[in-house]
């Protein structure tokens, strides 16, 4: 569950960036727009080249040795007390939130909880420890958003996200019915009870449309991959982003370093 | 009963929880109505905790329960003292069997012939209407959601709302061909023939059984939450009172039951307070007009102390029965509450039935979970429903040889090939260099990534593969 009180850092030089595994290989732009708009507030990336995976497929489907051993590899990567930030809700809420307990009784139980106590969702991180002001450069447009489970309930970001878009002038912020209801993907959960995380996702792509958006922003890539692919088998009409890439693309002018 | 069918029920089959979520899922009004229910009852709970520090009464909650469970075993002892030198005789029973024979045998001591019963759902897990009607006695619901469900020859859907499956077309029609009541849409009605219906067998019955919210030590006290005035006839009516229970319903004091009722109420039904609270610690006394002469307690272990020994699992006993969890449950939701195939289906079902049945029996209710966190977003009591259900998972595959599974039936779910996936995959992503090989041969051929990737597939499109990772992208950038 979520922090009850979460003390920031003050913003800090340099940040770890991890980039979960579903960022790596399909949504890299999005990572790349998070390393963008960290360095535009003058902050220094750090991607540690050894990264692979939180290790979170394993330990929810119940593998917890092989989910150890996967997070065990991740916990040398951040030798430096710089904070570790995720463009993820679900990857950080493992991180942050798990990794004590799946460390437990192991030697390494000391260093996971310190790792742990880096961990920070990446629109948070922004919003509340570099303190971003973003200006719109894009063209007038109506989104809804989509709060990833994690990041609502483990990582407490469900503000954050709004917050964000409320800054940019051009961008009207629409909610959808039922915002806190999950989207159905849920890891392994969506191969295991197929027919049941279908009839959550059609529920959720129905509130999303009905919103009159046909633009939609998520914080996790689950989410992303799951409400826009059903969307687009299903010929709804409805597109989506991960909102870094959504931030990042309408307030980077013409300098803007993505491919 | 054997012993692993005892406490599912006797005509579902708990395994087969895939057919059943897929009739459910395509039944457009098991759909409509518990997307309605559950909408209702949400936006109900949150008017109710409007203005009240939610988070400061949850932690009260959750401590007091805690509080009493590190002192169950003295707390029981202290009970049933109290309840003793109040006259009301207390029954020990290790499974849902012998508390059924524990029934029966004061029945048939009183010669009793029917039963009305008050909600309970111990007694759902007892199997207690099937059992006495075997032995020749009648057993009578008398709550009305309990009465319609029972009048269906079905077994209640939710914990609290035990018809909520049912809209009143759907219950006027059971009622017109089961009673002869007259078809109508008419809530006040129905309502009233069925309580017609009820009061003839209240005056007859010759023992009333009900449920227990809390139990309180210090005073020897049960206190019994309803609204529609049945439970008080059920405990007062009939010359004998039977109250079932479950061990873990004991508190401390009266003052801890006063925090926990407005936990209960507000998270279940989102009422202030019920309309009635009874508080029975006697058998009627010499000059008393009414109340049972003779008042029985079982209190009913059926699994719980084996939960009780584990540190973690522990928590399941804290629950309340307010059925929150179930309400904000996505899943839940759309299949409905007889999927589950279980006494207490949704989460709380999720993490207490593998208990009590076993985790071959139960093996996929752990899984049928997103671990979206609703429910340990609002239990009253702050039971971490998501890890537990990640905790049984693990016992189902006996992931962890750090930790080793308890629960009966651990490792029942384990396959040699999904357990080899998983070997596969964290060599490959405890391997960094091995891992940056694959994914980036992976982005190199990603045209050939196949476009249909089973289940998957059948409701969205595959996710495309980025033609370059964000490992390689980094590299470029020099970091
Ligand atoms: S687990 Fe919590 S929310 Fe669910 S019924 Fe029990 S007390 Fe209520």
């Amino acid at each position: 569950m979520a922090d009850p009180i979460k003390v920031y850092p003050s913003k800090p030089q340099k940040v770890y960036y991890f980039g979960t595994c579903l960022v790596d290989m399909f949504y890299p732009d999005a990572g790349i727009a998070g390393v963008e708009l960290l360095e535009r507030e003058g902050i220094e990336v750090i991607f540690p080249q050894g990264q692979t995976c939180c290790g979170q497929p394993a330990y929810t489907s119940g593998y917890h040795d092989e989910a150890r051993s996967v997070a065990q590899a991740q916990l040398d990567l951040f030798p430096e007390d710089w904070p570790i930030v995720v463009p993820s809700g679900s990857c950080g809420g493992m991180m942050r939130k798990h990794y004590p307990s799946l460390f437990k009784d192991t030697p390494e139980a000391t260093q996971a909880a310190e790792i742990a106590g880096r961990v920070w969702e990446l629109t948070d991180f922004l919003l509340n420890v570099c303190h971003i002001k973003l200006e719109d450069l894009g063209e007038p447009v109506t989104v809804a958003m989509h709060t990833s489970c994690s990041a609502r309930r483990e990582m407490g970001v469900a503000e954050v996200g709004p917050a964000l878009l409320g800054q940019l002038k051009n961008v009207n912020l629409v909610e959808q019915i039922r915002p806190e209801e999950c989207c159905g993907f849920g890891g392994t959960f969506a191969v295991r009870h197929p027919e049941i995380s279908a009839a959550m996702v059609e529920e959720k792509v129905g509130t999303l449309v009905d919103t009159g958006a046909r633009e939609f922003v998520t914080t996790d890539c689950g989410c992303l991959m799951n409400i826009a692919g059903y969307a687009e088998k299903n010929g709804k009409p409805l597109q989506g982003q991960h909102i870094l890439s959504f931030l990042w693309e309408r307030t980077r002018g013409n300098q803007g370093g993505q491919s | 009963m054997s012993e692993t069918t005892a406490h599912a029920h006797p005509h579902v089959d708990v395994k087969e929880f895939h057919p059943r979520a897929h009739a459910a899922i395509h039944n457009p009004k098991i759909r409509q109505n518990f997307r309605k229910a559950m909408d209702g009852l949400m936006a109900k709970r949150t008017a109710a905790f409007e203005g009240w520090d939610l988070e400061t009464l949850r932690d009260l909650g959750a401590n007091i329960r805690l509080k009493a469970l590190s002192n169950l075993p003295d707390l029981l002892e202290q009970l049933e003292q109290k309840l003793t030198e109040n006259g009301i005789k207390v029954h020990w029973a290790v499974d849902g069997d012998e508390a059924c024979r524990i029934v029966r045998d004061i029945c048939v001591a009183r010669d009793a012939k029917s039963v009305i019963k008050g909600k309970s759902m111990v007694s759902e897990e007892m199997e207690l209407n099937h059992y006495l009607q075997d032995h020749g006695i009648e057993a009578l619901e008398s709550d009305l959601g309990e009465y319609i469900v029972q009048l269906a020859d079905e077994t209640p859907s939710h914990i609290i709302m035990p018809a909520i499956h049912k809209n009143t077309g759907e219950i006027s029609e059971l009622m017109h061909e089961k009673t002869g009541t007259d078809l109508s849409n008419d809530v006040e009605y129905l309502t009233a023939s069925a309580r017609q219906q009820l009061r003839e067998k209240f005056m007859n019955a010759d023992v009333g059984v009900s449920g227990v919210n809390f139990a309180v030590a210090e005073t020897g006290t049960l206190c019994l939450v309803e609204n529609e005035g049945n439970g008080r006839m059920t405990t007062t009516v009939p010359k004998c009172h039977i109250a079932v229970t479950g061990i873990e319903k004991v508190v401390p004091s009266l003052e801890d039951v006063s925090a926990l009722l407005a936990l209960l109420t507000r998270s279940a039904t989102g009422q202030h307070i019920t309309t009635y609270f009874n508080m029975i610690s006697s058998p009627r006394k010499g000059e008393e007009l009414d109340g049972p002469e003779e008042v029985h307690v079982v209190l009913v272990d059926n699994g719980r102390s084996s939960i009780y020994q584990d540190d973690e699992l522990l928590d399941t006993l804290r629950c309340i029965r307010c059925g929150a969890c179930m309400n904000h449950c996505p899943v839940y939701t759309r299949v409905g509450g007889h999927t589950y195939g279980t006494t207490y289906p949704g989460p709380i079902g999720k993490i207490l039935m593998p208990h009590l049945i076993g985790l071959d029996e139960g093996r996929h209710l752990p899984t049928a979970s997103s671990l979206c966190g609703a429910c340990g977003e609002v239990c009253p009591v702050k039971i971490p429903i998501p890890d537990l259900l990640v905790r049984l998972r693990q016992e189902s595959v006996d992931g962890d040889r750090l930790h080793p599974a308890k629960v009966r039936g651990h490792g029942a779910k384990r396959s040699t090939g999904e357990a080899l996936i998983w070997k596969g995959w964290a060599w490959m992503h405890a391997s960094p260099g091995i891992y940056r090989l694959g994914t980036g041969v992976a982005a190199k051929f990603r045209a050939l990534q196949p476009s249909k990737a089973g289940a998957w597939t059948d409701f969205r499109t595959a996710p495309k593969l980025a033609p370059k990772t964000l490992h390689q992208r980094m590299k470029e950038r020099g970091q």
